[in-house]
């Protein structure tokens, strides 16, 4: 069994939840940037919730099913037709073998997910078959989809169609969008006004913004406590002795434009960093275009884990909405 | 040294042995690093050892953030107190300095470079006080170099010389990153070496090109075949400078499965090096000749 892809779309790509245990090695962990919709997907599909899907970016690919199959699209709003008719996002529907599934443009939010009932069924690589599309790793062949691809599915019953996930528990990003974060790492290294002018400033998500990181424009420059530069860092005042990034972890090359490193980020690297976007905001910057307005907004550590346990119990809904 | 704790937010503890770079400081942090390890926390579920500090990743709905926290603070005296010592291995690099790949790159990016009039290397021997680019990569290759961090991207080294700090050459990286560098670059940022190893970004500056693969993951390469990525923290690289017809072989040898690096098993001791670093290089080099 095999999805045929007829047109790709863009940077459209096997994900699942990733492959932690090699971030130590300059291999990321990966997987799909919003990890509840592939999952809601998956689920609505009745597949594992880590079961690989396909992940497309600001407008959907156009496939061809090889077989009868559950099929489920999440994450972005999107027009979506089956041979021309039109279909429900966050609903199950069944398709034919030869049938076509393709999109119109894209109404909010910035990346959907495809899951198919049996799932994706490359090759893992590294426990895991999301595509890490630099270090030509895992996926298909290690890159994005392209036309005339065949790409294999797992065998999987066919479930109920209409299937569907309630809107409430369709997290979407807001207007701005508020991204909590936790300072830390080299704050430090701020001056008290560039400190209180990242949390007041209104910023935009840049034109950058892809897997390995979300750059994010339209703020003041950033000003540094003077320092002689520590020995191997390099004489930028923005620059540190290369050290590990976190996910999530904000760094801000020559003071200028933050950057929130996502799934497919470097492992480390010789700039500041001044905190971290918690765990419970990664899957909303997923679903950011360029040029969304975004605020930053700080947090403290038992709020993050409020926030988490919150994400915890909304699968946790999810599930038993599609149970 | 000043170690300095901090949270990355929910899901990480950073710990950074000193702000500037030492092999002190790699050593404490690969002594914590290895036993936070073996500690066995319940809720680690990674260990990225850097250069001068470490990261380690945990799950706060198994354990709490402070009470991780606390338990890494309490192993920092015996890391200390570890000897500085390495079972490892000195591998030599072959090294096509000033290779047309690189010099293309680099002419595409130049209005990123602090010097747009010249190229990385003349940028880099003027700022480090060498009177030509060829005592400069002299410099860079005669001594060698310990790897004290992989990462960035898939198994990219990250590589400090075995010299006296007033011998140790300093770059900036580009003021704005490249968009492009050549894969198997032999780049400098810092006070540290690098080998990218795929094509991709990149703010490092440029001085030449190895032909041999570090990181593949098909598996194909015959000293890859066992895992992918080819380097781990305190490997000892020297490199070797080539020309245009060794670099074609060597090209040649990788793609037919007949190249071996060369490559011998040694000891690396921080006090017996700090006592005599020309001594010690010279007895890793007299090993490697062997191999």
């Amino acid at each position: 069994m095999t999805l045929e892809i007829i047109k790709p779309g863009l940077a459209t790509s096997v994900q699942d939840l990733g492959r932690p245990g090699y971030f130590h090695l300059g291999i990321p962990e990966g997987g799909a940037m919003d990890r509840l919709a592939l999952r809601a997907a998956n689920l609505l599909v009745g597949n594992d919730e880590g079961a690989a899907g396909l992940e497309a970016v600001f407008m959907g690919p156009e496939i061809k099913f090889g077989a009868e199959m559950s099929v489920a699209v999440t994450g972005a709003d999107i027009p979506m037709m089956l041979d021309g008719d039109p279909r429900e996002t966050w609903t199950s529907f069944t398709v034919k073998p030869g049938q076509v599934l393709s999109f119109g443009f894209l109404k909010a939010g910035a990346r959907l997910y495809i899951a198919v009932s049996g799932g994706i069924a490359t090759e893992p690589a590294l426990g895991s078959r999301s595509t890490y599309p630099i270090g030509a790793l895992g996926g298909f062949e290690g890159r994005a989809v392209a036309a005339g691809d065949a790409i294999p599915v797992g065998t999987g019953a066919v479930v109920a169609e209409g299937r569907s996930v309630p809107l409430a528990l369709r997290r979407r990003p807001g207007t701005p969008a508020v991204l909590r974060v936790l300072t830390g790492l080299y704050w430090h290294r701020l001056t008290e006004k560039s400190q209180k002018a990242f949390f007041d400033d209104a910023w935009v998500v840049a034109p950058e913004a892809d897997r390995m990181g979300y750059r994010f424009r339209g703020g003041t420059p950033m000003e540094f406590v003077d320092r002689p530069q520590p020995f191997g860092a390099g004489s930028d005042p923005s620059n540190i002795v290369d050290g590990c990034y976190s996910y999530g972890s904000i760094q801000v090359p020559g003071g200028l434009e933050p950057i929130v490193l996502h799934r497919d980020a470097v492992s480390g690297g010789g700039y500041f960093t001044l905190g971290a976007v918690i765990s419970a905001d990664m899957d909303l910057i997923g679903q950011l275009q360029p040029n969304t307005p975004v605020t930053f907004k700080r947090v403290k550590m038992d709020e993050a884990l409020a926030a988490r346990a919150a994400r915890k119990t909304m699968l946790a809904d999810i599930r038993q909405a599609l149970a | 040294m000043k170690t300095r704790y901090s949270y990355g937010g929910d899901e990480h503890i950073y710990v950074e042995i000193d702000d500037e770079m030492s092999l002190d400081a790699f050593f404490i942090c690969l002594s914590l690093s290895k036993l936070v390890r073996a500690a066995n926390i319940p809720g680690v579920t990674e260990i990225c050892p850097a250069n001068a500090s470490f990261e380690v990743r945990f799950d706060p709905d198994v354990i709490a953030p402070d009470a991780i926290m606390a338990k890494i603070k309490e192993l920092e005296h015996e890391a200390e107190a570890q000897e500085k010592r390495l079972e490892t291995r000195i591998i030599e690099i072959p090294v096509f300095y000033e290779d047309p790949w690189t010099h293309e790159t680099l002419m595409r990016f130049r209005e990123r470079h602090q010097d747009p009039s010249g190229s990385d290397l003349e940028y880099a021997a003027k700022i480090n006080g060498y009177d030509s680019v060829a005592a400069f990569i002299e410099a860079h290759h005669s001594q060698p170099w310990f790897v004290s961090m992989v990462g960035f991207v898939s198994g990219l080294p990250f590589l400090y010389q075995l010299v006296e700090r007033d011998k140790q050459l300093e770059v900036p990286k580009y003021l704005r990153p490249r968009t492009d560098t050549p894969k198997l670059t032999v780049g400098y940022g810092g006070c540290f070496s690098c080998i990218y190893s795929v094509r991709g970004a990149g703010g490092y500056q440029m001085f030449g090109i190895t032909p041999m693969p570090i990181y593949d993951p098909e598996q194909k390469t015959s000293y890859l075949s066992d895992f992918m990525v080819f380097f781990r923290p305190g490997d000892i690289v020297k490199w070797k400078p080539i020309d245009r017809t060794d670099y074609d072989r060597i090209v040649k040898e990788v793609e037919a499965g007949t190249y071996a690096p060369r490559i011998a098993e040694v000891k690396f001791d921080l006090d017996a090096f700090n006592a005599d670093m020309t001594g010690f290089n010279a007895k890793l080099m007299e090993a490697l000749n062997d191999a």
